[in-house]
């Protein structure tokens, strides 16, 4: 289509180039065009988070921002979590507390919970419920999800990292 | 091989799930990750009315959009004659099935599908949607069960008569049917009683709410063969359904299941498969559906709203002399709710002489109903541990002494008729009298009311058929190939059963979930029934694999099966001269020794264990809001035997989560016109994970006699109490017996502003 725009943008530390219509959300671009099916769509209303991603530094729900805003901008996806074939250690805390049922709903949890690490790496029980809660699980009750995200905090701030190959 | 449960090592274990880290690296694909070359985009425009004649439809100015590439009516799907028949844990009836994915002459709720436009992309079928011309004869609606059920109501199936009924009629209605269970003597029962509580409750349609909305991804072949790619509960339910709606041969279609992101009950039947496939015939390419939100919420899944009259008496011993219930399901907008597993779960914690119990299945215009979790056993649950509660209290009676007193056990008949097997239900009750939870005084929150409540809850669980296979790897590894989508770790528990019968590490087991050609029929992934019936075929499977195995060695050896010994993954000889070998050793062999091992089981195990919980809450009352807070939960269930702890604890979390949810929050609104005010997760409010605690669980484990590993369903009882618990724990903080759910915050408040200017 004649009115797609060139947009340029950081997508896991690599830069990638792609043409999308200016009404794509940039949910649709990941999943459709760059084929990053990791951020999930549960709602296209923001109120579920399955599609959250970081963006330059902030969680955002990927269906609330247009394609065309990522030009220039940095943006982390659940399938640059593990790196050099480690799993993040949220990621080997959620298989290991069994933080997961339907997996739908995961890589959001992921992503929320790595912001929120990011910033703070010592937050109580609150403040990991307080972080998570844009995005919605329907299977857990989040009880393990919470323990998973603490568990991995404990384990980031003792540099320890018990990852299995990813 | 009798496996006795001090020798289990792997069973009771908690390995790292096997999809693990495909889901927790976003590479596992669901139903919507999928993309075929050339693929199409279909949407499904849907009824603005709640009841209406269509008039006319007129799809030109659609089909004339540069990049449509078909459209679809009702004209489209073939015409099919009346008449159900039973599918495993369903009873379907195809035409109102194919009249539900696709309105004929009337559109019956607020999102009924009248048509499908397939596309270049999405937003182009978007847009086509806007382009249909449908001409309305809007038509009186009711949404309210017992006005459906008046004779003056508004007929929504003009063909339907109520079955069960002692006399036939041949009169219009919206009863589908009745149901009556009863026994002993209903007026000596309630005169014998020295305490009798009657109440009547209303429940809201409540939704399933799994995170991933409708997919499918459908494929046609000039050979008239069609494959299918879909998130679902049921891909051999997928195959059968679309065979019947679109009059193709079952053997044309294949269906292969995606990862699913959840479906509680609510993906075990069709809406998109069959439109996805006759557009993907119709155009030539394949086209793939993805609903909305809004979508998901008017026109898929709920649970039945419902009216439930419920009468109890007991002696001043605590001895519950009589019951009688009278129950109407809301169907939704054609026949089938939930309303006979109301009727048969609502007293079946309990040992009754007396019971009368009658149950209505009735249709109005709201969506059709899907199975949720314990289908129609958690709005049962609210009105009878409500009534018990309260005659606990009247009695002053302890509410779980009083549970103990009148509970089921083994040779107690069900409300149904038949009697109960070893089952452990007063195991729960008094897993929490002794928890620590419910020896601990309450806690104290400032300025709010507090209270403690319980209840106790009951499901059947499922059997059902199921096919494996267990492959032996020349490196003695195995694989476990299941029909079973895996919807909350049963690769796990499977590959975790095939291991310890083979003496394998649970690592050392693939478990893999194939289509609908690979694997023989399995129903669909629920009723609880997965690692029972497909664990069961799994267990099976195996020791078919150690049987072939020990001929194989027996061979080897030149010795006769019988003196082969295979334990703990070493075969051995009981004649001696012969060195043990190790499976890996064997599997190395062979190829020599007679070929590779595959074990096969198929399945339609009859010893099916129900599942019983007890659960105890403490909750915050806001007086200025009515807002409840959940401070405490505890969970107690028999669940037979755990396989992997950590996915029957998560099990027991997520029912809990979805019956607080379904106390509190959750409802379906909808306004004087008919149409559903709150479709989306911003007004349709589950729970998040501010809402909720740490919810604590004790797994109680009575051995399910009619399973070799002592197998029970988990996932669906722990729905069931929470509700009821709340109300309980509502009535003690405040002195209120809420009697309709959700006890959202406004009516909460005006409850207590009701009883407060009472007391004035």
């Amino acid at each position: 289509m004649a009115n797609k725009v060139h947009v340029e943008t950081t997508l896991n530390g690599e830069t990638v180039e792609f043409l999308c219509e200016p009404r794509q959300s940039l949910l649709e671009v990941l999943r459709d065009i760059l084929g990053f099916t990791g951020a999930k769509e549960g709602c296209l209303t923001g109120d579920c988070g399955a599609c959250s991603v970081i963006l330059d530094g902030r969680v955002i729900c990927s269906c609330l921002v247009l394609g065309v805003e990522a030009q220039g901008k940095t943006i982390e996806t659940v399938e640059g979590m593990a790196q050099d074939g480690q799993l993040h250690p949220l990621q080997q805390k959620f298989l290991e507390h069994a933080a997961l049922q339907c997996g739908i709903c995961t890589p959001g949890f992921l992503i929320a919970a790595k912001a929120l690490l990011d910033r703070n790496p010592n937050p109580t029980e609150h403040e990991v419920r307080y972080a998570l809660a844009g995005n919605l699980c329907r299977c857990t009750g989040y009880d393990k999800i919470v323990r998973a995200v603490l568990d991995a905090a404990a384990v980031m701030r003792g540099g320890t990292h018990g990852a299995a190959r990813a | 091989m009798e496996l006795q449960e001090h020798k289990f090592k792997v069973i009771g274990t908690r390995p790292i799930r096997h999809d693990g880290v495909d889901k927790v690296t976003g590479r596992a694909k669901y139903g919507a990750d999928i993309s075929l070359p050339g693929m199409l985009h279909a949407k499904v425009l849907r009824s603005p009315h709640a009841h209406a004649r269509i008039k006319s439809i007129d799809v030109s100015a659609a089909l004339a959009l540069p990049g449509v590439k078909a459209v679809i009516t009702g004209k489209d799907l073939p015409e099919l004659p009346p008449g159900s028949h039973q599918m495993g844990e369903l009873v379907v009836n195809p035409r109102y099935l194919s009249m539900n994915i696709m309105a004929r002459d009337k559109v019956l709720y607020d999102g009924h599908a009248v048509a499908a436009v397939a596309a270049t992309s999405p937003h182009i079928a978007e847009e086509a949607l806007k382009l249909i011309k449908v001409e309305y004869e809007v038509l009186p609606h009711v949404l309210d069960v017992r006005k459906a059920m008046q004779d003056d109501a508004p007929i929504l199936l003009p063909d339907l008569r109520t079955s069960g009924t002692p006399e036939k009629s041949d009169k219009q209605t919206n009863i589908a049917s009745q149901v009556r269970f009863a026994r002993g003597d209903l007026e000596a029962g309630f005169r014998a009683a020295d305490v009798i509580v009657e109440r009547e409750f209303t429940t809201s349609m409540v939704h399933q709410g799994y995170i991933e909305p409708h997919n499918a991804v459908a494929q046609y072949n000039a050979d008239g063969h069609g494959t299918i790619w879909v998130s679902t509960q049921g891909p051999f339910s997928v195959r059968e359904l679309c065979s019947h709606i679109l009059q193709m041969p079952l053997g044309n279609i294949k269906v292969v299941p995606a990862e699913i992101g959840g479906g509680f009950g609510g993906k075990t039947t069709v809406y998109l498969e069959p439109l996805a496939l006759l557009l993907a015939k119709k155009t030539g390419k394949p086209v793939k559906m993805v609903m909305s939100r809004a979508e998901v919420l008017r026109a898929t899944g709920p649970t039945s709203g419902s009216y439930i009259r419920c009468k109890m008496g007991a002696t001043k011993d605590g001895k519950i002399t009589a019951a009688q219930v009278w129950m109407a399901y809301e169907a939704g907008a054609f026949p089938g709710s939930p309303v006979g597993a109301g009727c048969m779960t609502i007293l079946a914690p309990y040992a009754l002489e007396n019971l009368q119990i009658d149950g209505f299945d009735v249709v109005l215009n709201k969506p059709k109903t899907c199975a949720y979790r314990a289908p129609g056993a958690t709005n049962a649950a609210f009105a009878a541990e409500t009534v018990i509660d309260e005659l606990a209290e009247k009695l002053g009676i302890d509410p779980l002494e009083f549970r103990r007193r009148n509970g089921a056990k083994e040779g107690t008949a069900q409300p149904a008729g038949p009697q109960f097997r070893r089952i452990g239900y007063i195991e729960t009750v008094e897993a929490i009298m002794n928890s620590e939870h419910y020896k601990s005084p309450l806690p104290q929150v400032d300025g709010k009311p507090v209270g403690r409540g319980v209840a106790s809850g009951f499901w059947f669980n499922a059997g059902f058929q199921s096919t494996a296979i267990v492959s032996i790897n020349s490196d003695g590894t195995a694989n476990v190939v299941t029909g079973s989508p895996d919807i909350g770790g049963t690769r796990a528990a499977c590959a975790m059963i095939a291991a310890e019968v083979l003496g394998l590490k649970a690592e050392e087991v693939n478990p893999v979930v194939t289509d609908t050609e690979s694997i023989g029929h399995t129903d669909v992934t629920g009723g609880s029934r997965v690692t029972f019936a497909t664990g069961y075929a799994v267990y099976e499977a195996a020791q078919d694999a150690v049987r072939q195995l020990k001929e194989r060695a027996a061979t080897i050896w030149k010795v006769k099966p019988e003196d082969v010994v295979y334990q703990d993954g070493v075969v051995s000889c009981v004649n001696n001269g012969h060195e043990p070998m190790t499976l890996k050793q064997l599997a190395g062999r062979l190829a020599r020794a007679g070929g590779p091992v595959t074990g096969r089981a198929a399945v339609n195990p009859r010893g099916v264990g129900p599942g019983f919980a007890t659960h105890v809450v403490d909750i915050a009352v806001d007086p200025e809001t009515g807002k409840i807070d959940i401070l405490r939960y505890t969970a107690a269930q028999d669940v037979g035997k755990a396989v992997h702890p950590s996915y029957v604890e998560g099990q027991i979390q997520g029912g809990v989560a979805q019956g607080i949810g379904w106390a509190l929050n959750e409802e379906y609104y909808y306004d004087e016109q008919g149409i559903m005010r709150n479709t989306g997760f911003l007004d349709y409010r589950i729970p998040t994970c501010l809402d909720l605690p740490m919810i604590e669980t004790i797994l109680v484990e009575v051995p399910n006699p009619g399973h070799p590993l002592g197998i029970r369903g988990v996932g669906e009882v722990p729905i069931v109490p929470p509700p009821a618990a709340i109300a309980n724990a509502l009535y003690r903080a405040v002195g209120i017996r809420m009697t309709e759910l959700p006890m959202s915050p406004a009516k909460v408040v005006k409850a207590i502003l009701e009883k407060n200017n009472a007391q004035k």
